[in-house]
């Protein structure tokens, strides 16, 4: 799908920001323990690249996973009850917010190392290609990913041996409490230039312009073109993981963050829709979202004698700890 | 008497060797905020030029102390994360851990490496959770895993004073401590404490288990005197310390969160038992070989060494001779 679809693209963004807000209530109950971070705000940008993917395409995603894993078609009810810990969620409970995989619908997962995934997803649109696949990648990343060593090395191999790859840097001015402005020399489109990939900067909080954006680059890469970089100007309007809503760090100004808010990208996408659609799809997402609820609180927690299972995949049986 | 946390010792000590030592510099990544809530109150009392907030970059700022080292520097460095060591193990052990041989001996290689909140964190899943304290003993640094907070205050401040790299694990499970804490003073690396008096079995704990370890000991008061030994250095170990407790007492059970095979519970048996004739097999509690931890809470506490199992190691032991 690559056409433009208001109402497809609103129902995205929307179903991300309540899953989002319906995730950290279940954070202060309890019911996900480790919390998580949110992706509040920046809707707009896994919306949009995913719009322009097929299901086929794979894409790998960040500690601020849900909305990637969410926008590429993952069940949020199985997503829901990975958050809680539950046998019936996307990894069997294993993962968690941050590992969140689901590789039926081509996400290798969310990654806890900033800037590792990258090369990862590299190697994995390069393998497919090599067994006749027409498929492309992309993967997401933070602004505090573009300086770790291993991001850089992928955007180089990448360019290299011209894997279809297309790295989306969400932009969102910070890295936890470190501004961009304190932590990148130079510019991040210009790393892409210094490896030859062609750059676009798009506002992130424009779901229609991001996936116009990828959908131009989706083409240039499926007729032969070689990886590309999309940076996504964006804010996120909530913490940088639930902690902070107990412990504050003070480093954003509340005037910046009322401008940032003021852009949001579920009214830039609603409002391309006429009301009674827009309501519509609400309540949709809604009844959708409940019933994610219902079903990840009712899903059985893992058997603690089942704690290494999944350990190895050749069957190997790792030797317990106990004395 | 003042009650010291975990954290604030560690900050204590930061604070101290840096009013005391102009060449020690502070690094990490959001250390400014302290948002581990160690570095705290650093900024404004040393500057910017002293406490560098750091961009994402671990392996360039983990060689850039190194570098600093080599220049004069005293560089301690944070890390948000105990998988970052993995990312950075290559600058550690090739390079700052190399330089003083490989030179002919024309450097040192002062730098610290912290990691506040090293094992588990509870729903922190596969890639935060980790504790590879052994790593690092197995290459030879210098790595500490204090117990309580006049420890962590103590070894924080001899880590930063040694003239080698130190890697300095604070354990999730310790950070909360509270302790009454009368003199803070530096804290000799590589020597051991016994932190309960036995006669029947020796509990080598590490880091956090400590705790463990004594709660355990005070359940198992009316049927076995257990004494609790915690080597707070891991690397280079109080062998002498050890042995001489072992002696009095014959058994050795070992309480590592580390993983098994290669573990440093592997090393302290292996070496126990080169120098002391045991009543009765040793036995060790450690987390499985190949460790990750799942994300499910009772997954992550099923991966870890527990109170339950440690009992039945000790009782196992007492039986077996
Ligand atoms: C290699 C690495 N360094 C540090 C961390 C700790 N950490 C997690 S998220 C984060 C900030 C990431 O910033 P950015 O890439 O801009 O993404 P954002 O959080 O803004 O979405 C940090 C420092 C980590 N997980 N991995
Ligand atoms: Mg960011």
């Amino acid at each position: 799908m690559t056409g433009a679809d208001p109402l497809r693209l609103y129902r995205t963004v929307r179903l991300i920001r309540r899953f989002e807000e319906r995730a950290i209530e279940l954070v202060h109950a309890g019911q996900i323990v480790g919390g998580i971070h949110p992706y509040l705000g920046q809707e707009g940008i896994a919306a949009g690249v995913c719009a322009a993917l097929d299901r086929e395409d794979l894409v790998t995603g960040t500690h601020r996973g849900h909305g990637h894993v969410l926008a590429k078609g993952a069940d949020p009810a199985r997503m829901l009850a990975e958050l809680c810990g539950r046998v019936t969620g996307l990894n069997r409970g294993r993962g968690g917010s941050m590992h969140a995989a689901d590789f039926g619908v081509g996400v290798l997962g969310a990654n806890a190392i900033v800037g590792a995934a990258g090369a990862i997803l590299t190697g994995a649109v390069w393998e497919r290609r090599r067994r006749g696949a027409g498929i492309v990648g992309a993967t997401f990343f933070g602004d505090g990913a573009v300086n770790e060593g291993m991001l850089l090395e992928a955007f180089n191999l990448a360019a290299l041996w011209r894997v279809p790859v297309l790295f989306v840097c969400e932009n969102n001015g910070y890295a936890t409490t470190m501004p961009v402005d304190g932590a990148v020399a130079g510019t991040i489109a210009g790393r892409a230039a210094a490896f030859g990939m062609p750059a676009t900067v798009v506002d992130g909080q424009d779901p229609e312009a991001v996936r116009e954006v990828t959908a131009a680059a989706v083409a240039r890469m499926r007729a032969g073109g070689g990886p590309e970089l999309v940076e996504a100007r964006t804010y996120r309007f909530d913490a940088h993981h639930t902690f902070e809503h107990q412990v504050r760090l003070d480093y954003r100004p509340p005037e910046e963050v009322a401008e940032g808010r003021s852009r949001d990208p579920v009214d830039i996408a609603g409002a391309r829709l006429d009301p009674a659609a827009r309501a519509a799809v609400d309540a949709a997402v809604e009844a959708e979202l409940d019933a994610a609820v219902e079903y990840a609180l009712a899903g059985p927690h893992p058997d603690p004698a089942t704690a290494l299972d999944h350990l190895y995949a050749s069957g190997l049986t790792a030797r317990t700890g106990g004395g | 008497m003042p009650r010291l946390s975990y954290r604030r010792a560690l900050t204590r000590a930061l604070a101290d060797e840096m009013t005391r030592d102009e060449s020690v510099v502070v690094l990490g990544e959001d250390i400014r905020v302290a948002a581990a809530n160690v570095t705290t109150g650093l900024l404004k009392k040393f500057g910017p030029e002293r406490v560098r907030d750091t961009p994402l970059s671990e392996q360039a700022f983990t060689s850039f102390a190194t570098g600093a080292a080599l220049a004069g520097a005293r560089p301690v460095v944070e890390f948000q994360i105990p998988s970052l060591l993995f990312l950075v193990f290559e600058q550690i052990v090739n390079h700052a851990h190399k330089f003083p041989l490989m030179t002919g001996g024309q450097c040192a290689v002062p730098v610290t490496y912290v990691v506040p909140g090293s094992g588990s964190r509870t729903g922190w899943a596969g890639q935060h959770s980790d504790h590879p304290y052994a790593l690092f003993a197995h290459v030879g640094v210098t790595t500490v895993v204090p117990a309580t907070p006049a420890d962590a205050y103590g070894l924080l401040v001899s880590a930063i004073r040694c003239d080698d790299p130190v890697v300095v694990f604070a354990p999730a499970g310790a950070l909360d401590l509270r302790a009454d804490v009368t003199d803070l003073a530096p804290v000799p690396l590589g020597r051991g404490v016994v932190r309960r008096s036995g006669t029947d079995v020796t509990v080598v704990a590490v880091g956090h288990l400590v705790h463990d370890a004594l709660a355990v000991a005070e359940e198992l008061a009316g049927q076995a005197s257990v004494e609790v030994f915690d080597p707070r250095t891991v690397y280079p170990f109080d062998w002498d310390g050890l042995v001489e407790s072992v002696s009095r007492t014959g058994r050795l059970v070992v309480v590592d969160d580390g993983n098994r095979s290669c573990g440093i519970a592997a090393e302290i048996i292996a070496t126990v038992v080169e120098r002391v004739r045991l009543a009765a097999p040793p036995r060790r509690v450690t987390r499985p070989d190949g460790a990750v931890l799942p994300f499910a809470p009772a997954l992550d506490r099923a991966v870890q060494p527990g109170r339950d199992q440690l009992t039945a190691a000790i009782q196992l032991t007492l039986k077996d001779g």
